[in-house]
């Protein structure tokens, strides 16, 4: 299993639109991955849950990611959070 | 008459006949299917087609709105794509029931669950849910897409405008909008600013079907709609419109000007921005740069320290919105009346005298040097300007400087490619007016905080509404001081600027040229008028 820790910058949080373009570039990868924030947590690839979680600017989010392509998913996904969150 | 309240989104006058935007009804039953295997094949194939619509509702947003707007309609088809709301319509579906009654449901409930959100922007987003479920059972009863249906432009009045029908609205044809729900955050509001027409929210009112075609009066200033007005009244608000619609104009032919006087005599007009998304604003208005950035909001409204990651973003940003325009950002003015628990300030006497901005970042150095790293890091991503507030001598510059430099230092060892930025001053007490020919010597430019210096000098506070008949803002003691700080910046060649209230004063723009300022920062909304004033000049 992967994981990696990520404190969001943009100022409106997790809002849909990044949110979504989350979710396409998790269903790129088979491995399951799920985003923790403020004690709940979502797969990355189900956008309402995710918006769910209402992320805001400064809160920690814990990425976890298993499966065959972890490390492909890890390296994509870390890269994803620091260009557009 | 009628007379409704609520709350304005946007200021203006809009005078024409009510347009009564009523969704059809939409009857659902929870009446059971015969055949749910093919009815949940029937479910699909619509949200197919919806998806379809929301590419091509897509294409057109983007070259008739813009990217900005257009985005939501590629939000929805993501939302459409949701597993969870697909897999709860389809279950609906597998019980029996039929497709529209499943997609109601699985709408009504995801709706809910962003309804009951903390989160102002994700509580909008209960409409986004809505709006996506109406559009598939549209399509699965065969109903048309909702639409304007008049010759004139109308005020459009509504419950509540999903979206999707915001962007689609046909905009030649609306004078205004009026909804009863609704918020400063939602769509309709968005666009009517973006569009420049007056919009209330939050009217409550009762969409009776009466009311459509009758006279009204939409008042952003007021933040009131008036329903068949009396004649009088009505005449009254057709002056105020006129008004309102000749200074807009008047406004609008300044853009791209000069801020010259007739003679040929010129100042820079800048704006003051307190975040980001203020950037647009300035740029909207033509401002000729950025004379005030106030850093704070990085500061307030969390919990821990903003990193240097994150301000170096937000700088950056800024200085990238206004393509290598001067962008003068001035240094976090923090201090104990702004509430930031996480600085572990101690609550003062008198704060105004107090532990504040420079104090604080000269005392705890790591907060300072944070932000200055920051700061140089985004100087290589366009025309920075660095000042700091609260100066009153000339060892505190020289202590910034030394940390500055080193900073610098340590930024060059670490690869980073600097900028050139200046580095300025606030001059907003007294102390450092008195002292202004010594202290030009050490920076490049000074900016006139005149809402400080007015309560420093006149040792007024202005938040006093007691005081306010002795608070004289042309007091000629203030304006002794403003005169001599620019006369130390121009002769130790430097340039002086003013950024509090007063810049936008214009029964002061002409005194401020005459005592040769460089430069005005005014609100961004302040930015046109200003310039009307200085090109009236002789």
């Amino acid at each position: 299993m992967k994981e990696f820790s990520y404190v969001i910058k943009d100022p409106v949080g997790l809002h849909a639109r990044p949110a979504g373009l989350l979710v396409k570039k998790a269903g790129e990868f088979t491995s399951s991955i799920t985003v923790e924030s403020g004690g709940k947590s979502a797969e990355a690839k189900k956008l309402i849950k995710l918006m769910g979680l209402g992320i805001k600017q400064g809160a920690e989010v814990v990425c976890r990611i298993e499966g065959e392509d972890e490390d492909a998913a890890h390296e994509a996904l870390a890269k994803f959070f620091e260009e557009n969150l | 008459m009628e007379r409704y309240t609520g709350k304005s989104v946007m200021k203006g006058i809009a005078i024409g006949r009510v347009y009564l935007y009523q969704k059809v009804d939409i009857q659902v039953t929870d009446q059971k299917v015969p055949d749910p295997a093919a009815e949940k094949e029937r479910f699909l194939a619509a949200v197919e087609q919806a998806k379809e619509q929301l590419t091509r509702l897509y294409d057109e947003a983007m070259v008739n709105v813009g990217e900005d707007h257009a985005a939501i309609f590629d939000v929805h088809k993501m939302l459409l794509e949701d597993e969870d709301y697909l897999d709860t319509a389809a279950g609906e579906i597998e019980e029996g029931y039929n497709a529209v009654y499943a997609v109601d449901c699985a709408g009504t409930q995801f709706a809910e669950l962003f309804a009951a959100m903390d989160d102002e922007y994700m509580r909008g987003r209960a409409a986004d849910i809505r709006d996506i479920s109406r559009r598939v059972i549209r399509i699965l009863l065969d109903l048309p897409e909702e639409e304007i249906r008049s010759e004139e432009p109308v005020i459009l009045v509504a419950d509540d405008l999903t979206p999707s029908e915001t962007v689609k609205l046909d905009k030649t044809k609306i004078l205004g909008f009026v909804t009863v729900k609704g918020s400063a955050n939602s769509h309709t509001a968005i666009l009517a600013r973006s569009m420049n027409l007056p919009a209330l929210v939050t009217v409550n009112i009762d969409l009776s079907d009466e009311l459509h075609g009758k006279t009204c009066v939409v008042d952003g200033f007021e933040g009131e709609f008036l329903v068949e007005p009396e004649e009088e009244i009505l005449s009254e608000k057709v002056v105020r419109k006129n008004q309102w619609v000749a200074d807009l104009e008047a406004l609008e032919k300044l853009k791209g000007q000069d801020n010259v006087t007739k003679s040929g005599k010129r100042i820079d007009i800048f704006a003051n921005i307190g975040n980001v998304e203020d950037a647009e604003a300035a740029c909207a208005a033509d401002a000729g740069g950025i004379g005030l950035f106030r850093s704070e909001f990085l500061y307030l409204g969390r919990e821990t320290f903003p990193s240097e990651e994150e301000q170096y973003k937000s700088y950056r940003a800024v200085l990238e919105k206004m393509e290598g325009k001067k962008v003068v950002i001035r240094t976090m003015d923090i201090g104990a009346d702004k509430k930031v628990d996480y600085f572990g300030l101690e609550p003062e006497e008198n704060p105004a005298l107090g532990y504040r901005a420079i104090r604080i970042c000269l005392d705890r150095e790591e907060i300072f040097i944070t932000q200055l790293r920051a700061l140089y890091r985004a100087s290589a991503h366009g025309k920075l300007a660095i000042m700091f507030p609260m100066i009153i001598s000339v060892d505190e510059v020289q202590r910034i400087r030394q940390i500055v430099e080193m900073v610098k230092e340590e930024l060059t060892k670490e690869g980073y490619p600097l900028g050139e930025p200046e580095i300025g001053i606030m001059i907003e007490t007294p102390a450092a007016a008195l002292i202004s020919d010594r202290l030009a010597k050490e920076v490049d430019f000074f900016s006139i905080g005149t809402n400080d210096l007015t309560q420093y000098t006149l040792a007024v506070d202005r938040q006093n509404q007691k005081l306010e008949g002795i608070c004289d803002i042309h007091h000629e003691a203030l304006l002794r001081l403003i005169e001599m700080t620019v006369k130390n910046a121009h002769e130790a060649g430097i340039w002086a600027g003013i950024c509090g209230e007063l810049g936008a004063d214009t029964e002061l723009t002409e005194w401020f040229l005459k005592i040769g300022v460089d430069e005005l920062s005014v609100a961004a909304s302040a930015v046109l008028r200003v310039r009307g004033a200085v090109r009236a000049l002789p």
